[in-house]
């Protein structure tokens, strides 16, 4: 036979094709007494052993302070860090010289969500959140502008131990 | 045949086809909601459950969505043939069930119908379409044109995947049809005769064909998963080696048509499974369902239709086999197949035929009737038989592993 085979040393009861057949048939009948994993996802999102991990780093949310604005400085280092370059920051500076964004769009279909940008962000502004049902009908609606970051409301992402921040 | 009954026949037959066809392609849709679901249970999943009650319409769904898909046809593909070949496939399969009795007989009737008037059916009207004289043989041939079908399609695509996936399917569904007409074979030596009544009604007579001729069974089963193409030898198809196999340029309703063909296929080889080895619509140790139908009335009808459940049963059972095996078994290499094919079914079923031509030879000299003790008296021979053959095959002395073939080489 032309094909040659890599053969294994295996035990003869391993190698036995009909005891084999039926130890496998038998696993997979066990199987069907099993009860089912399966979490039925749209009704239910979380099982009891299984929830979103709080590090979790999905949809993006921009925090905002007592006034409704938000946080973000413009101070450009989320746009500096970001690996995918999907954040596009216009800053602006208000007659008290206090610097804000004139514009600030995160395109959520380029972003890899690597959480670089919350790591980076001095004022704790930007975050990733713990969201990831952010599907849309058109492409153009994946472009988050300011308003639409502020306006989320779940959970941000804990990217580290709050307890231990420096990871020591 | 006076115009009565002629009109009675076309009538009848009109009314079979019907049903049976209607029958089989919800069957289908049933056969591959319980494999979807069925796999998901024996993998712990739920399956499909969302569309109607359990997921019960989930395929009616998908067929819609088939049927609005758009239809690609490749460029270099040979058109006429690429259209035809899941058309040979579906008729094909569909063709099989022709000759498969799925109920005890109605009786005659001589009734009086609105628009086609006074209608004539001498004798029981048998609950098969058609009660060919070749029986078997019919499906044998056949069940050999459903592999042009699958041939045709890989050739016509152009495609070399498909192309590969058609090579495969030929020389294997040819390599194993041979074991499959080779067991049935020692059918025919018990039963005398080729049609699927016959054979039935000689089982009721006897014993199961399962117990008179276990190793035939065995090997018929084995024979049927290369024959409907399904895991573990589904190596036309092999998804892991060569994307879809034959249907791989196929789309929308033609991918679909492959798809009910397949399960058709299952179908019918699960009910001949049930017919040729298991009594068909027989109902065990019971003989009031043998009785010649004669009247209309309430127990003839409730006869009829319990035979008829105990046969969908029958067949239910041997196509949830195929599903579990399908869902248990991992993919045979191909050289593994042919080998075998060719080089265990096919002596095992030769030399079978022969200890049970002899064996059928001595029961008649000793001058046995066909009742019960007949069946028993070949169980008997079958017992060693079927001992021999797992010894053989399980203790790599037939069926070499890689590892004793290796050390036989070196
Ligand atoms: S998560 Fe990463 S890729 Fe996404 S916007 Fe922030 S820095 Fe860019
Ligand atoms: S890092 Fe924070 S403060 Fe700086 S531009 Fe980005 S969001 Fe604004």
């Amino acid at each position: 036979m032309a094909i040659t085979v890599k053969v294994m040393k295996r035990p003869e009861h391993e190698v036995s094709y009909l005891r084999a057949t039926l130890k496998g048939l038998a696993l997979t009948f066990s199987h069907l007494l099993r009860p089912s994993v399966t979490m039925q996802y749209p009704e239910q999102t979380a099982t009891d052993d299984w929830t979103l991990s709080p590090r979790w780093r999905g949809t993006h949310r921009m925090l905002t302070d007592e006034q409704g604005r938000s946080k973000c400085v413009a101070c450009g280092l989320c746009p500096q860090i970001c690996p995918a370059n999907c954040i596009k920051l216009v800053p602006g500076e208000d007659e008290q010289g206090n610097r804000y964004p004139l514009i600030y769009e995160i395109d959520e279909f380029r972003c890899v969500f690597c959480g670089y940008c919350q790591e980076v962000c001095p004022e704790e502004a930007i975050h990733v959140g713990v969201h990831y049902e952010n599907a849309e009908y058109e492409r153009g609606r994946f472009v988050y502008d300011l308003e639409r970051l502020c306006a989320q409301t779940h959970p941000v992402s804990t990217l580290w131990d709050p307890s231990d921040p420096k990871g020591q | 045949m006076t115009p009565e009954e002629l009109k009675g026949l076309l009538l009848v037959s009109s009314i079979k086809i019907g049903v049976v066809f209607a029958v089989i392609m919800i069957g289908v849709i049933m056969i591959i909601w319980v494999e979807r679901r069925g796999s998901a249970l024996l993998q712990d999943r739920l399956g499909p459950n969302r569309v109607g009650p359990l997921g019960l319409l989930q395929n009616v769904a998908d067929g819609l969505k088939n049927f609005t898909k758009e239809e690609v046809m490749p460029l270099q593909a040979d058109p006429v043939i690429f259209v035809m070949a899941p058309m040979m496939s579906f008729v094909a399969a569909m063709l099989l069930f022709a000759v498969v009795p799925f109920a005890a007989p109605l009786p005659p009737f001589d009734v009086t119908l609105p628009l086609i008037g006074h209608v004539v059916h001498e004798g029981p009207v048998a609950m098969v379409i058609a009660n060919l004289p070749v029986g078997f043989l019919f499906i044998l041939a056949v069940s050999s044109i459903a592999v042009y079908g699958i041939v045709l399609a890989g050739w016509s695509s152009n495609s070399k995947y498909a192309f590969l996936g058609a090579l495969r399917a030929s020389a294997q569904m040819i390599s194993y049809e041979i074991p499959l007409a080779m067991s049935l074979v020692v059918v025919l030596l018990l039963a005398g005769n080729v049609p699927l009544g016959d054979i039935i009604a000689f089982q009721q007579q006897t014993t199961w064909f399962v117990f008179a001729a276990t190793l035939s069974w065995l090997l018929f089963h084995v024979a049927t998963f290369a024959e409907t193409n399904r895991m573990p030898f589904d190596l036309a198809e092999a998804e892991a080696e060569l994307v879809a196999g034959f249907h791989t340029e196929y789309s929308s309703m033609k991918f679909a048509m492959f798809f009910i063909a397949e399960y058709t296929g299952l179908i019918t080889m699960s009910a001949l499974i049930a017919t040729l080895f298991f009594g068909g619509w027989d109902i065990p140790f019971t003989t009031w369902d043998e009785q010649e139908a004669t009247n209309w009335s309430f127990g003839t009808l409730f006869r009829v239709g319990m035979t008829n459940l105990f046969f969908i049963g029958k067949t239910f059972f041997f196509a949830w086999v195929y599903i579990w095996v399908r869902w248990t078994v991992p993919r045979f290499r191909f050289d593994q197949v042919m080998h075998l094919g060719w080089k265990i079914l096919l002596p095992i079923s030769l030399g079978y035929i022969v200890v049970m031509a002899s064996a059928v030879l001595v029961l008649e000299r000793l001058g046995m009737v066909h009742d019960w003790k007949y069946g028993m008296a070949l169980f008997a021979v079958n017992v060693p038989l079927v001992a021999l053959c797992v010894f053989g095959l399980d203790r790599d002395r037939l069926l070499l592993g890689a590892r004793l073939r290796s050390q036989a080489e070196t």
